[in-house]
């Protein structure tokens, strides 16, 4: 009986202590709020016509979509105890690209996929160049991806000639906008992604790989670990979703914004990922907290617009977040909770053996 | 001399890490004007305590009286106001100021305008004159210099503060017999003006020439305390190892009988292998089932070998056969496809992976070699972790734990495993026995000595030498960066033997110059 | 037994100060070679400039060249200070934004214009020491520390306005930009200086002087040789660290406050890479990224460098303003590598 009932405690114990549980509570959370302010918020309407769904849930999950993408690569370089800044950019680079291209074609569906192999062609290139100077070279990834990210916007200027180029192409669009059995195609598309990712990393040992370079890079090099390949792929990987998201992104609006689209994003991206309980020191991380991080942001930003809260506000309770979770995370505060348990656990055997 | 009261008094000190109890109830007492030896294995736990005195640790339990006062340190700096002056084992300058800035930093000389380099330099000029360094120049980068005058280097800023008690943690590991010399008259003259000298060594000789008394440790355990002329030697090594003396020397003895022949194709064999700036030219042959010593002092170039051998630096020049073809070995995975293995002796940063566990640690190199797409499954992962933690008799046998959480000795079984899943036909081990107990430390060299038995090639490193001895059938002995003799093991043998080979050496080399 | 006699390269106790070779000379000066290099690309910016577009040397483009690039070099010294110890700090160009917009409006909103000062420079030094507090007492790396008061910084920025703040025209903060004629030369060719050019001259030379001629300063290189020689030698490491990013926080907030006198306005999107241009500055000036060698004079040159390329560009009309940041990150680039190979080539021949 009692053991029963201990091992249901220790596995309630570890879900609480699970970080991307606490992401689970937090959407709750704020969609309550929405429904309180709202008591219609969660309904989903069907349009018989086309077949679609619609309400403020299915916004948030079209919206999740770009964010989803450039997690689960932030995810991937953080756990080799790397980072990548340029995703914003990076997506406005593919971004850029496509526009010009399409606004230059003639709208047909061989463009459409014509333009999506070139854009993000182009961004694994530029993830791989991080890529490169990371591993090659030897280049701290903060300055790398630094470099990529301030000249990454520099780049997509310079292939608009400044402008914020709009075109037109309905199946690029579709992309971004349509639907599938009622359900938007972006999402659809980022899940599919996703699982992909996910069986990719855990079911081969890469997943492993990965955390042991995080973990500790001299010794997995010593046991053998290629390091190099495993960071050049990891940085294109990033290259590659982040120019998925930037195709999101535009094809949703069919313009490119070059000084908005992707601007602040890698905040988003880190915030995900650590949201969802992967360390940014590298290590043990988790794809399926990084989306549940994803989806609490998506619900986050659509939340302060819907209560009319200025969105400018966002960026810094977002920025505290992130400082609150590095403290979490940090050696000295959790040797401050371990204590505090080991106290209480000491005490509760006291009044056991009392 | 012991009518004075004690300048440092500690009692009962425990210190924790993860996973080792490196100090249990451990007393040591200071007095003025005495050098006091602290004697033990390696790992036994003379470096934790000297930073328990000096607050670089926090102990768990225990006592410190300094002067008579309680006294709970913050550090370095802490303990140096009260006039400890410390020269840790890692030589602790900065390789990026020069000689007389790493001497004075902390203790410049200043002036109304900040500091006043020309007093400061004439400061460190006085210092260094003591240690007889003082054609050095001071302007002069620290890296350009070998460990042995860094070392020195280290000693002279200790000595800036004028301290009451000096702690030397191993300073003559990298240092040659005249440096010693040099060392030795100035602690006499230090000890002699009423400092309190604590020292580390191994070195047996250097124990005797100069010590007035020496505490004991094994395991992070108290063993005793005694006044040097009342301990010889025997009983001293035997109060060092413990009990199991005997089981060590019957191995050893199986080991030096075994004698070494050459037989055929050798496994691996080099010519001019070197690595400029780390290590000479070296030619070596070795075969299968042979296990070759590399033996020389802290610094003496053998670990630079070691990576060497197995890729973990790019040599730069040089040629090795491995089992009659020339081969190119860039990398440790070009290694392990060759079928080469090497344990760090930096179990810490370069061994285990501490978060990681020990299934996912000891199938890390075996997982590396097949790639990452082709994953060892779950069934064979158990079956490699069950074989090897039941040989290596790993305790806790708990595959899934992490392995941060098991004692030093039980992670260097777990990381023998690592290598040994590998299955490598030549096993390079440094210091594969360094920092854990003494049960563990058996039951690791026996597993060297089966594995020999059973054809595979072993390069074994070691800092002690009678290990060495035990267990190899030929010793390569280094100094220097370099190769300088090559011994045949046998009965005549002993580590006598080689501290004399490295001890004349130098002699010779006096010799030649003059 | 093989004995090989090749004398042994460090048991003689040093060689005598006779032996001292041309090398050793050389190689106790390598450090400030990187540094001499810069100064070096600079005169021959300067050359070529005067050859292809004219107008460089004289009075009036040097004297803006100085006036338009104090606060990049506040800036650049404040990085120098966090990068010798090993470290970085991104924030700067978020503390900029943030600490610009709120003195212009705490100006504007009738605040004494010297309280709105103080609290500008103030604010930088605040979010200095959270990043310090982050990176020393929690172990948080740096980058990851002042990436999170970037964010903060820009996030409360944009919290405080999102359009260009306009410092009234009789704000007396206006007259921290005063141009002061030193030399009057014929029509516009002045020599001039302006109160924030003042500012970085005293900030480089209190900079050069801490560096070294205090413990503190001494302290910052031990760091970046080796923290834990440093903490083991008894250096006083934290407080030091935490200094640094205190001290890089403060000279943000000057830099704020020099540069937003001059342009008389502020935004939230003010300052949008200028970490960039402040660490690019600093390597270029010889110091390493990996902390441990460096000069404070040397990030002097490097913020010129850096300014008298936008001067050229702008002169040279072909290059279009957005690859500004691609060229200057390339920049950086070839010097961060440049670094890595002399410091392999260096350790190799230095061991040997
Ligand atoms: N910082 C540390 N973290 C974890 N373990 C440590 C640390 N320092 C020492 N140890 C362990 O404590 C034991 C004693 O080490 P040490 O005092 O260095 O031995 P000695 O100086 O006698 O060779 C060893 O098992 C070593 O691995
Ligand atoms: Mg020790």
């Amino acid at each position: 009986m009692t053991d029963v009932a201990s091992r249901l405690a220790a596995k309630r114990g570890a879900i609480v202590r699970n970080q991307a549980f606490w992401g689970v509570v937090a959407i709750v959370l704020l969609l309550a709020i929405n429904v309180i302010s709202d008591p219609g918020y969660l309904s989903i309407g069907y349009n018989s016509e086309t077949g679609h769904l619609s309400g403020n849930l299915i916004d948030i999950l079209r919206a999740s979509a770009p964010i989803l993408m450039i997690a689960v690569g932030m995810c991937l370089v953080v756990a080799t105890g790397g980072i990548d800044l340029s995703v914003g950019s990076i997506m406005v680079v593919a971004g850029a690209v496509s526009m010009e291209l399409l606004s230059s074609m003639d709208g047909t569906t061989g463009d459409a996929v014509l333009t999506l192999a070139v854009a993000l062609g182009i961004a694994t290139a530029l993830g791989a160049v991080n890529g490169v100077l990371v591993s090659v070279v030897g280049l701290q990834p903060f300055i790398s991806t630094l470099v990529m990210m301030l000249a990454g916007r520099g780049i997509a200027k310079v292939i608009t000639g400044g402008q914020n180029t709009t075109a037109d192409n309905d199946s690029f669009a579709w992309l971004a906008n349509g639907y599938i059995v009622g359900v938007p195609v972006v999402f659809l598309l980022a899940i599919v992604i996703v699982v992909l990712v996910a069986l990719l990393v855990r079911r081969s040992a890469l997943g492993l790989m990965l955390e042991a370079i995080g973990m500790d890079s001299r010794a997995s090099r010593l046991a053998g670990v290629k390091r190099r390949n495993l960071q050049l792929t990891v940085y294109s990987a990033s290259g590659l979703l982040a120019g998925i998201a930037g195709v999101f992104a535009t094809a949703s609006v069919m313009t490119v914004d070059v000084s908005r689209t992707g601007y602040q994003l890698e905040l988003d991206a880190i915030l995900a990922v650590v949201i969802g309980g992967t360390s940014l020191a590298g290590g043990k991380f988790s794809i399926g907290g990084a989306v549940i991080g994803g989806l609490l942001i998506a619900t986050l930003d659509k939340t302060v617009v819907f209560l009319g809260i200025p969105a400018s506000a966002t960026p810094a309770f977002k920025a505290i977040v992130i400082v609150v979770l590095c403290l979490l995370q940090s050696e000295r505060v959790r040797s401050l909770f371990r204590h505090r348990r080991a106290l209480r656990a000491q005490s509760q055997k006291e009044a056991v053996a009392a | 001399m012991t009518g004075a009261p004690p300048i440092v008094e500690m009692t009962g000190i425990s210190i924790s890490f993860p996973g080792v109890k490196a100090l249990d109830a451990v007393d040591f007492r200071l007095f003025p004007g005495e050098v006091h030896t602290l004697m033990g294995e390696n790992g036994a736990g003379k470096s934790t305590l000297i930073k328990a005195l000096t607050g670089v640790y926090k102990i768990d339990e225990g006592r410190i009286l300094v002067a008579g006062e309680e006294r709970h340190f913050g550090g370095t700096a802490d303990a140096q106001a009260a006039g400890i002056a410390t020269v840790y084992q890692e030589v602790n300058l900065c390789a990026n100021l020069s000689i007389g800035e790493n001497v004075m930093l902390g203790h410049e000389v200043r002036g109304p305008f900040g500091i006043n380099w020309k007093a400061t330099h004439r400061a460190a000029a006085e210092v260094l004159a003591t240690l007889g360094l003082e054609q050095l120049d001071l302007r002069r980068p620290l890296d350009t210099l070998s460990l042995a005058i860094q070392q020195l280097v280290a000693i002279s800023r200790a000595m800036v503060t004028r301290p009451k008690v000096l702690i030397l943690d191993e300073p003559t590991s990298s240092l040659d017999a005249n440096e010693v010399a040099n060392l030795f008259t100035v602690i006499r003259r230090l000890r002699d003006q009423g400092v309190a000298i604590l020292f580390v060594t191994h070195f047996l000789d250097q124990v005797y020439a100069i010590s007035d008394r020496i505490t004991v440790l094994r395991n992070g355990g108290f063993v005793g305390e005694y006044p040097t002329r009342e301990l010889d030697r025997t009983t001293l090594i035997s109060k060092m190892i413990g009990k199991d003396f005997a089981t060590l020397r019957s191995l050893g003895s199986e080991r030096q009988s075994h004698h070494y022949e050459p037989r055929g194709e050798p496994l691996l064999r080099t010519e001019d292998l070197g690595r400029k700036g780390s290590s000479e030219p070296t030619d070596l042959e070795l075969h299968k089932g042979e296990v070759l010593g590399l033996a020389g002092l802290l610094g003496s170039g053998r670990t630079e070998l070691a990576r060497l051998l197995y890729g973990a630096d790019k040599p730069d020049s040089g040629t090795v056969w491995l089992r009659g073809k020339k081969t190119d070995i860039h990398s440790p995975t070009a290694a392990l496809a060759h079928r080469i293995a090497f344990s760090s002796e930096n179990r810490r940063d370069e061994g285990v992976i501490r978060d990681l566990t020990v299934r996912e640690n000891l199938v890390l190199a075996v997982q590396a070699k097949r790639g990452w797409f082709r994953p060892l499954s779950r069934k064979e992962q158990d079956a490699l972790v069950r074989k090897y933690l039941t040989e290596l008799n790993v305790r806790p046998a708990d595959p899934e734990r992490p392995i941060k959480l098991l004692s030093g000795g039980n992670q260097q079984k777990v990381l023998l495993g690592r290598w040994l899943a590998t299955e490598p036909d030549l096993l390079i081990l440094d210091e594969p026995t360094r920092g854990i107990d003494v049960g563990a430390k058996a039951e690791i060299q026996a597993a060297v000595a089966a594995l020999a038995a059973k054809g595979v090639a072993v390069v074994f490193i070691s800092s002690e030498l009678e290990e060495v001895v035990r267990l190899s059938d030929r010793i390569i002995v280094m100094k220097d960066h370099r190769k300088l003799a090559e011994l045949e093991n046998g009965p005549h043998v002993t580590a006598e033997t080689i501290v004399a080979v490295i001890a004349d050496e130098g002699d010779d080399e006096e010799g030649d110059s003059e | 037994m093989t004995v090989t006699t090749r004398p042994p390269t460090g048991s003689a106790p040093g060689p005598a100060p006779s032996r001292r070779s041309l090398a050793d000379r050389l190689g106790a000066r390598l450090s400030a070679l990187p540094t001499v290099a810069a100064l070096l690309i600079f005169v021959g910016m300067i050359i070529y400039g005067e050859a292809a577009y004219g107008r460089i040397v004289q009075f009036s483009t040097l004297s803006n060249l100085l006036v338009n690039n104090s606060h990049l070099i506040i800036l650049a010294v404040g990085l120098t200070f966090v990068i010798l110890t090993g470290g970085i700090d991104l924030s700067v160009g978020a503390v900029i934004a943030f600490s610009s917009v709120a003195g212009v409006m705490l100006a504007n909103a009738g605040w004494h214009p010297a309280a709105a000062v103080l609290v500008m420079v103030l604010i930088g030094s605040a979010l200095g020491l959270v990043s310090g507090v982050l990176i020393q007492y929690f172990g948080v790396q740096p980058f990851i520390a002042t990436l999170a008061t970037m964010f903060l910084a820009r996030g409360l920025a944009s919290m405080l306005s999102t359009v260009p703040e306009r410092l009234a025209d009789d704000s007396s903060i206006r007259e921290l930009a005063t141009q002061l004629k030193i030399i009057d030369g014929d029509k516009v060719n002045d020599l001039v200086i302006t109160p924030g050019v003042v500012a970085a001259v005293v900030i480089v030379v209190l900079g050069f002087l801490v560096l070294h001629r205090t413990r503190f300063g001494r302290t910052v290189y031990a760091i970046g040789g080796s923290e834990q020689s440093a903490t083991l030698m008894g250096l006083p490491v934290p407080a030091t660290k935490l200094g640094i990013y205190v001290i890089s926080g403060t000279l943000a907030g000057i830099a704020a406050v020099v540069y937003t006198s001059r342009l008389g306005s502020a935004q939230n999107i003010t300052g949008i890479g200028w970490e960039l241009d402040a660490i690019a500055a600093v390597v270029i000036g010889g110091t390493l990224l990996t902390g441990g060698t460096g000069f404070v004079l040397g990030s002097v040159v490097g913020a010129l460098v850096l300014g008298l390329m936008n001067v050229l560009i702008t002169r040279d009309g072909g290059i279009r303003p957005e690859m500004t940041t691609i060229i200057t990150g390339g920049i950086l680039l070839v010097f961060v590598i440049l670094q890595r190979v002399l410091a392999a080539r260096r350790r190799a021949e230095q061991q040997g």
